[in-house]
């Protein structure tokens, strides 16, 4: 198991630089980079500020050949220095701020609530089937999946400000941005933090309820269910420790699937919301061709993407004995 | 009352949305203390689901509508009186302390009936935890007692093992420890041989036999083989699409059968002990009818010569294919590696117009042989020969562009007759597919070569418009046949093409084979792990065991004078339906007895000696060390 997780981790490191490699080709395939964009906004405003572009392609490296402001890049990301902002003219990690960590916290408690809202309906849906519950509940899910986050956003945001006049936009107190963190200020990210958890959430809890109640659908007919009733266990206990056991396995894996998900279907709400998370800086930097910025948020997105991907095989090997010992069992 | 369980008027109806289906009309039957009653019925018989009544587990669209089910073990006597299962609440506290406390069932499949996520002491013990006041230390000990009960070898460590971890045969067992662990009055054992080998099967059927004396509990056993009935059965019942057709003792049903079904099943079952040249009598028989395309022929088509046709049609010689397993996989180094030699040395020849049995259990190499014969998977080492009448040709030698010609000569059947047809194609197209591949004739003659093809195996050739889900196991089994048949074929490779058949279409299969192999000239290689079926039909007979082919003969005599430890083990291992040869149960094959190092010199394979096929008398072949002097030179 040691050597397991061991070589797992060992395998991350290939997997994030194939994945940096793509992404500083995809921040660089838009014609032209920021600076083309600043020359052509200067002469709108007819200065000519050679001098300044001069400076800026000196110093960032632009005048380099592709592949080694990559490898400058990826040097200095290593060495926790992730660019410079030309936009905002900092560097990134001043930029970004608290925005990271920010979208972690919204994404983690996301996630958290696609679990543990689907997974009570999911397996109601799955046992009861065809009942009035099953069909409203899934009713529900229908809608859920086919309404878009930004919609909901406004519909929720309009409905809190016409009717009970509160403005539940942003993920804190106005008074609280930019401010240190204090234990105030974490309990007003906590206020804030329903909303949005909820908007960007609905869409992926109705896949899961679909999908874990297909799971278990499928598992509740299997004959060791048939067996453990013929035991004699009571519906309820051979229910929760056998086909339920098995149906988590999909539930599992699908953590490394949800993430990039989740984090996308964020991005949009996060800028109907106004939430202070890496969603519309992302927007705006991919628009200015803000190269830095854009690589640096999309890297991290792709970090969690695989920690993600890592903690589902973990849990999943963790919880089924097959995966756990298959290899030596399958002689 | 001296009945542990009474059945009475039982009707029990299927509530579809197509409508109700009448699964079991009023069958009444019972079974004493301590006896055994054999439920005997083809599929669709409603014999399973009498079993899942009795145990209250019926499917929810299942509902029993009249009847009762009176149960009376001493628990009940004491409490005053039988109980009424058939009106009990199947969720209920007094179904679920009957149901696997008082009486426990045993399912066919044992690859799914356990919970590949617990380990089996969790699973057996949990049965003891329900129904009986032990703390958890007791269970477990009285767990290790039963798994040590049902034979395996290690218990303690068995406690501790996945299912998974398990063969076919030892999962089995622990399902049957689990069943028995309470010490129920009653077990109902739903067809828990028929998944598996002959060895195994017979080691099974006394384990039950054995723990029923010592628990003095009585057995519902439901199967659909007639020589497992005859080997553990007092009474017997026969039942037809849920209607009893016949009971009595074991005596009186098979030395005089009344019932016409009965009588139609029992000469339906194929036996050791037939005349030669004697037929089974399917329930239903199929007329084959030739036409102009599908012409009788007697081994000629003008090119053919007669000396080559006097060759034998399929020469093998020194086959071997190993597998490499990585062991360690995904959690280890990955670095570790086991051989295993699927076919180990083989070596045979097949006459033309002849048919070579192949027999062996599960993970012989039997597949592993005839996939490579097709050229499915490459061997090692050793050559193939096929004579087409013209020509010898290697197989083996064969280019990717020389191949597909090749193919029309040899076909394949499969085992299965559900997953091996297309349920998207209709029949028509599934028939005139391999005409299509090979490019042969225009469309209006593969109509018309498949319309006879239909009528070759007595299906009706308006049914060519049809797609497969609207036939029968049997009917679909013909049409595979057919399918084989359409090229024209000299030799046919039938890979178990019965064994997921009931008896009745059973016979009537293996009769439609022998009749296509007698009017077509075909030649076949016939694999299959039943004794019985392959003495039937072949005319000599290879037995496999781990890769190596150990005897070969012609039928007769490998029944009447098997020589190989192997071949004596299996024969003794097989139930025949015949209450005058009854198992041994005694003189049982081991787990020694398919092991190839533990064989007694001189058959003895641990690597030491040199071993070859050495001809006893008259063309019986026993592999033996190779200068044993035994045997004629």
């Amino acid at each position: 198991m040691f050597g397991y997780i061991a070589r797992r981790l060992l395998i991350m490191i290939p997997t994030m630089l194939v994945i940096s490699a793509l992404v500083f080709i995809i921040i660089q395939l838009p014609p032209g980079d920021y600076l083309t964009t600043l020359i052509n906004e200067l002469q709108a405003q007819g200065e000519s500020g050679e001098e300044r572009i001069a400076y800026y392609r000196e110093l960032y490296g632009l005048d380099q050949p592709m592949i080694i402001q990559y490898f400058n890049w990826l040097w200095g990301m290593l060495h926790g220095d992730f660019g410079h902002s030309f936009e905002y003219d900092l560097p990134v990690s001043e930029v970004v701020g608290d925005r990271m960590s920010l979208t972690f916290v919204l994404n983690f408690f996301t996630i958290l609530f696609i679990y543990i809202v689907a997974f009570p309906i999911g397996v109601y849906s799955a046992v009861r089937q065809y009942s009035v519950g099953d069909y409203s509940l899934t009713l529900i899910g229908y809608l859920g999946l086919a309404t878009p986050n930004f919609l909901l956003a406004l519909i929720l945001l309009y409905i809190a400000k016409a009717y009970f006049g509160v403005d539940v936009g942003g993920l804190m107190d106005e008074q609280y941005i930019d401010a240190p963190w204090s234990m105030d200020k974490a309990l007003s990210v906590l206020e804030h933090l329903w909303v949005p958890v909820i908007v960007i959430g609905t869409s992926g809890t109705a896949s899961m309820i679909r999908r874990l109640r297909a799971n278990l659908l499928d598992e509740l007919h299997k004959q060791y269910v048939i067996t453990a009733r013929a035991k004699g266990l009571s519906p309820k206990k051979a229910l929760v420790k056998y086909p339920l056991r098995m149906a988590l396995n999909p539930f599992i894996s699908d953590i490394g699937n949800l993430i990039p998900d989740v984090i996308s279907g964020s991005a949009i709400v996060a800028v109907v919301l106004g939430l202070e998370t890496t969603g519309p800086m992302l927007l705006n930097a991919l628009l200015a061709q803000d190269i830095y910025l854009a690589g640096s948020f999309l890297m991290f997105v792709a970090l969690l993407t695989v920690v993600g991907m890592l903690v589902s095989d973990l849990a999943l090997a963790l919880l089924d004995p097959r995966i756990r010992l298959g290899a030596e069992a399958s002689k | 009352m001296d009945k542990l369980l009474q059945v009475k008027d039982l009707r029990i109806h299927f509530h579809l949305d197509e409508g109700v289906v009448e699964a079991v009309k009023n069958v009444s039957f019972d079974i004493p203390h301590g006896g055994t009653v054999a439920l005997v019925g083809e599929s669709g018989s409603g014999k399973s689901v009498i079993s899942q009544a009795i145990m209250g587990i019926l499917p929810k669209s299942a509902k029993i509508e009249t009847g009762e089910i009176l149960f009376c073990d001493e628990a009940a006597l004491a409490q005053g009186g039988p109980i009424d299962i058939s009106r009990l609440n199947p969720a209920g506290t007094t179904m679920q302390d009957i149901r696997g406390g008082r009486i426990s069932i045993i399912f066919q499949e044992p690859m799914t009936s356990l919970s590949p996520l617990h380990t089996v002491g969790n699973q057996i013990m949990e049965a003891l935890l329900l129904h009986r006041p032990v703390s958890v230390a007791e269970a477990a000990e009285l767990t290790k007692d039963m798994l040590r009960a049902v034979g395996f070898p290690d218990p303690a460590r068995a406690l501790k093992t996945y299912p998974f971890e398990l063969s076919g045969g030892l999962r089995q067992r622990a399902m049957i420890a689990m069943a028995l662990v309470c010490r129920p009055s009653l077990l109902i054992a739903d067809e828990p041989t028929t998944a598996l080998d002959v060895t195994i099967q017979a080691q099974i059927l006394k384990i039950i036999r054995d723990l029923q004396s010592e628990l003095g509990m009585a057995v519902l056993m439901i199967t659909h083989d007639l020589g497992v009935v005859a080997n553990v059965a007092k009474d017997v019942v026969v039942m037809y699409h849920g209607e009893i057709m016949e009971r009595g003792n074991l005596q009186e049903i098979y030395r005089n059968p009344q019932h016409p079904y009965l009588k139609a099943l029992l000469a339906a079952v194929p036996r050791f002990d037939m005349e030669p040249g004697e037929r089974l009598k399917p329930i239903r028989s199929i007329e084959t009818k030739t036409g102009h395309l599908m012409a009788e022929r007697e081994n000629q088509n003008g090119s053919q010569k007669p000396e080559e046709l006097e060759k034998p049609i399929l020469k093998v010689d020194g086959l071997r294919k190993s597998f490499t397993i990585r062991k360690g996989g995904v959690f280890g180094s990955g670095k570790e590696r086991n051989t295993v030699h699927a076919v180990n040395n083989v070596t045979f020849q097949v006459k033309r117009g002849q048919c070579l049995g192949l027999v062996g259990e599960s993970g012989c190499g039997k597949t592993t042989l005839s996939k490579m014969l097709m050229r499915a998977l490459s061997p090692d080492e050793g050559s193939i020969t096929f004579n087409d009448g013209e020509k010898d040709i290697d197989i083996l030698g064969l280019d990717e562009k020389s191949l597909v010609p090749f193919r029309q000569k040899m076909q394949f059947i499969f085992q299965d007759p559900f997953s091996s047809l297309n349920p998207r194609m209709t029949v028509g197209d599934i028939l005139t597919e391999p005409l299509v591949i090979h490019n042969i004739g225009t469309p209006q003659s593969r109509k018309e070569m498949a319309e006879e093809l239909m009528e070759l195996v007595g299906l009706d050739r308006r049914h060519l418009k049809r797609y497969p889900h609207s036939f029968s196991g049997g009917q679909r089994q013909r049409i595979g046949i057919a399918r084989a048949l359409a090229l024209r074929p000299e030799l046919i490779i039938c890979d178990e093409p019965v064994s997921a058949l009931d008896v009745s279409i059973q016979a009537q299969i293996l009769n439609l084979l022998k009749d296509l192999q007698a009017k077509l000239g075909l030649t076949y290689i016939f694999i299959s792990h039943n004794l019985a079926v392959v003495d039937y039909i072949a005319d000599d007979i290879a037995v496999m065991c781990r890769g190596r082919l150990v005897e070969m003969a012609p039928r007769e005599s490998l029944f009447k004078n098997p020589i190989h430890p192997y071949t004596k083990g299996l024969l003794k291992a097989v139930p025949e339906p015949s209450l005058d040869h009854l198992l041994d149960f005694n003189h049982l094959m081991n787990e020694k007895a398919s092991n190839p190092e533990s064989w007694p010199t001189p058959f003895t394979d641990d690597g030491s000696q040199q071993l070859a096929l050495s001809d006893m008398s008259g063309e019986h072949y026993v592999r033996t060390h190779v200068n044993s002097g035994l045997g004629v030179s």
